[in-house]
């Protein structure tokens, strides 16, 4: 099968709010598509890409319904079909790629299974034609062990190879149309970059039709061949990849551009730097039982030196299970290193948080990935800030409102929010309170770990922009652990690579992404999409130095 | 594979073992704290002390508390249970004559109310929210609610008393052919079934619409999967533990839970043995039947977690 043009006409999809109000979600979108053309969505978090993306099916989530609209697909209109021949066109002629792999996988059954059962039960083809068919699939999309990966289970595979054994799935049936919904985003740099080769070519070499929902512009720019870009369920702005790139027109999508380039417009504050605040020396921590040597079952991190300076901020970057999120973690004292020393303010700080003093609880403060699971649903945000005060400063009642004050205004949130749970906040603003809440402790030494990660594009670079500020206006050293390049050139004076826990590569930021010499340096920094079409093409395979190993 | 699944039975199997040595600790402490002894159970209210004494040694009432403790332990090891006091029978002929009354009954309602939970479970699941799943929502909570003997009463009284088709009460003894077994069981069965199947549905219904609600089914639906195949194929086997567990603990209530459903239908029963063992101070007996209440449900929570751990790859393949 070839691809089919599709045609969509006025759209609309309505969500029912709890309390029994009808909203419409997505508004009057129309676009089309000819055959073998890739459309991208772009937009942010509740922007409706991933439920135009699912309207393609002619599905809708739990409390919601396409309410309005036509959408043609070929000789077929989707919305029109009855139960029965829309099951028959999922999965056949119209397959879908969800975000996360790793969720959409049941994990009781085998992958052969799973890849195949779409094609089994629309007859499409029987159990053997389709099994090697899979194998066949495997192979063309760089998949190690072709033959055998399909007897695994989900949890033997690792992130990487599970996306692509999804491109699989939905490939099997040859479909005339293809969704693919956040496929990469879940994946580190490295890996992202063959499975977006991988996708690339397949979807070419068979002319399929296909939507890319995204959020990266990066990304998008290499696999797309028209954009539209979405924001609250309309479309603001629809053309080429390359007028949107060069020439966008409405504002919307320049905030966007401007947010995927936050070293473009932040550059880190020049200070003085004011003698050593934090030194580790030959750290080595891990988990698990310690053996005779006193070395830890599976060590995490090793060989990890590095001194950080008053005012300083040094980046981490490094891909998932790297150790990062670790080295923040044994500094603040949550994991105990079991060699090497760490000294901070001239005093040997203890491994565990037991042997430490107050004061030193004060100075280190940590900044997690998630506000939502930081902060304390049930509290207001006052209380939230309040807390720390109390347990770390003798003030009077005046004085801690006003503090609390003071730390909203640092943060720039409104002191309205302050009688607001967690709840009630949006993203965006429940990391600032985060920020706030670390901040209250006045700390010499602030441990952020991804902080921008979860948060939308253009709400992730007003939390940079905060973080530069913060720096010049109050001194305060950064651990900024992130696994994104740009963040960190934005923000950081030095960097520190890891690669499988131990420092490959480190130095001054802009000289270490400039030349990095690590090979492994040189293809983190050289997976980071880049603005620009035929990025994609440009990159050498790594495929030598490819790391995808079973998990 | 089959070695770790080896090894985490050897693991829940010492623990379930341990686990007993607890129980068996607990009851042996409070059993000797209920007022009175079998010395002054046997001799009754006109004994003198010096009657009483002399047979508690005889007995070897007179040892202190962990040498009986122990002695209780090893003869419970060498099957010897001890003497019942108030029926001057060994306990464990006592037992043998009603266990396997409380097996069968407790199997045949297994049998019954296990394949029917899991079909209003699953139904209800399947249609969330719809005319259906309302309907067997009010039915199970009702059936929850109302209590046993509410349940067993009516039945006597219309099957029994009004439409006189079932006897009220249920002699074991007087079975013949497969007719009168269904006559005598039909109504106890019935009282069983209908507080378990409940139960068993509505955690079944919980447990499948928990997977229901994951990526994985929405993928399959994406796929083109029909919607039974879904629960059927993709939702039951990552729902299968926590329906095992629940399963377990309804059923481990037919042994020692049913004791009013024996009463009414004057069953001859294990329950019954043990409240009339406590009503006669017969702690032999009443340390034998907890001991048994216990191990059964240790049992059946094994059981379940090597259910939870053979339904999921991740166990299965470490």
């Amino acid at each position: 099968m070839m691809g089919e043009p599709l045609d969509v006409r006025d759209l609309h999809v309505t969500a029912i709010t709890p309390n029994g109000d009808e909203i419409d979600i997505v508004k009057q979108v129309s676009f089309s598509l000819t055959q073998g053309e890739v459309l991208a969505l772009i937009g942010e978090s509740g922007s409706g890409k991933t439920t135009i993306a699912l309207s393609l099916l002619g599905y809708a989530r739990r409390g919601c319904r396409i309410s309005g609209g036509s959408i043609r697909l070929g000789e077929s209109s989707i919305l029109d079909l009855p139960p029965a021949a829309l099951r028959d066109l999922r999965g056949h002629r119209v397959s879908y790629i969800a975000q996360s792999a790793a969720a959409s996988f049941n994990p009781a059954k085998c992958l052969m299974e799973q890849v195949i059962e779409g094609a089994l039960r629309h007859g499409v083809m029987s159990r053997r034609d389709a099994e090697a068919k899979a194998v066949e699939l495997f192979r063309e999309l760089a998949l190690p062990d072709p033959e055998g990966i399909g007897s695994r289970y989900p949890h033997q595979v690792s992130g990487g190879q599970l996306q692509r054994l999804m491109a699989a799935m939905a490939l099997i049936t040859d479909p005339a149309l293809v969704i693919l919904d956040e496929p990469t985003t879940a994946l580190d740099v490295t890996t992202q970059i063959e499975v977006l080769r991988a996708f690339k070519r397949v979807v070419r070499e068979r002319g399929t039709t296909a939507i890319y929902v995204s959020h990266d512009l990066a990304v998008v720019a290499q696999m797309a061949d028209r954009v539209l870009v979405l924001n609250g369920g309309e479309i603001q702005e629809q053309g080429d990849i390359d007028q949107i790139l060069d020439r966008p027109s409405h504002p919307y999508t320049k905030s966007l551009l401007e947010a995927a380039r936050p070293e473009e417009r932040l550059t880190p504050p020049t200070l003085e730097r004011q003698g050593e605040l934090l030194r580790i020396d030959d750290w080595q921590v891990g988990y698990g039982q310690r053996d005779a040597q006193g070395i830890p079952a599976k060590v995490v991190l090793d060989d990890i030196s590095l001194c950080l300076e008053r005012g300083q901020a040094l980046g981490v970057i490094g891909e998932s299970g790297s150790g990062k999120s670790t080295l923040a973690m044994a500094v603040a004292g949550l994991t105990a290193h079991s060699r090497g020393e760490v000294v901070f303010n001239g005093q040997e700080l203890s491994t565990t948080l037991r042997g430490r003093t107050p004061d030193q609880f004060r100075r280190i403060q940590m900044v997690f990935q998630s506000a939502d699971n930081a902060l304390n649903p049930a509290h207001n945000v006052e209380r939230i800030l309040t807390r720390p005060l109390r347990t770390y400063f003798k003030l009077d009642e005046e004085e801690r409102r006003r503090r609390v004050r003071e730390l909203m205004d640092l943060v720039k949130l409104p002191h309205s929010l302050l009688s607001r749970r967690p709840g009630e906040l949006s993203g965006g603003q429940k990391q600032r309170v985060n920020l706030a809440r670390a901040l209250a402790a006045k700390p010499d030494l602030l441990l952020c770990d991804e902080v921008t990660s979860a948060l939308d594009t253009v709400v992730g670079a007003a939390i940079l922009e905060l973080l530069v500020e913060l720096r010049s206006k109050l001194g305060v050293s950064l651990l900024f652990i992130s696994h994104d390049i740009s963040t960190v050139r934005a923000l950081c004076d030095d960097v520190m690579v890891l690669y499988k826990g131990q420092c490959v590569e480190s130095g001054d930021c802009a000289s270490v992404i400039a030349s990095p010499q690590h090979p492994y340096t040189q293809k983190l920094i050289g997976s980071v999409p880049e603005l620009r079409r035929g990025w994609l093409e440009s990159r050498p395979s790594f495929a030598s130095l490819e790391q995808d190993c079973v998990a | 594979m089959n070695n770790s699944i080896f090894k985490i039975v050897l693991g829940r199997l010492s623990s379930g073992v341990s686990t007993l040595l607890i129980v068996s600790l607990v009851i042996f402490a409070i059993t000797s704290l209920l007022p009175g002894d079998a010395a002054q159970q046997i001799l009754g209210q006109f004994a003198t002390p010096e009657q009483v004494a002399a047979l508690r040694i005889q007995l070897g009432l007179d040892q202190p508390a962990p040498l009986r403790y122990l002695s209780w332990l090893g003869g419970l090891l060498s099957g010897d249970l001890g003497q019942s006091v108030s029926n001057a029978m060994p306990v464990s002929e006592l037992m043998a004559g009603r266990l396997p009354n409380s097996l069968l009954l407790a199997g045949i309602t297994t049998v019954i109310a296990v394949p029917i939970a899991l079909l209003l479970g699953i139904a209800s699941a399947m249609c969330r929210d719809r005319f259906l799943d309302r309907i067997l929502n009010v039915c199970t909570l009702s059936m929850v609610a109302v209590p046993e003997f509410l349940v067993a009463t009516l039945a006597v009284l219309i099957f029994a008393v009004h439409l006189g088709w079932l006897p009220a009460l249920s002699y074991v003894s007087t079975v013949e052919g497969i007719g009168d077994f269904i006559r005598i069981y039909a109504m106890p069965v019935l009282t069983l079934c209908a507080v378990l199947v409940a139960q068993m549905a509505r955690m079944t219904r919980a447990a499948i619409i928990n997977q229901l609600d994951s990526p994985y089914i929405e993928m399959a639906r994406l796929k083109g999967i029909g919607p039974l195949r879904r629960v059927l194929n993709h939702a039951l086997p990552n729902a299968l533990g926590p329906i095992a567990n629940a399963v377990a603990l309804s059923l481990s209530y037919l042994l020692g839970g049913v004791i009013i459903v024996e009463t009414i239908f004057n069953y001859p029963g294990i329950a019954g043995l043990m409240v009339d063992a406590v009503a006669n101070r017969d702690l032999a007996l009443v340390q034998a039947c907890a001991m048994l209440f216990c191990t059964a449900y240790l049992v059946l929570v094994l059981i379940a977690d090597l259910c939870a751990i053979l339904s999921n790859p991740r166990l299965r393949h470490q």
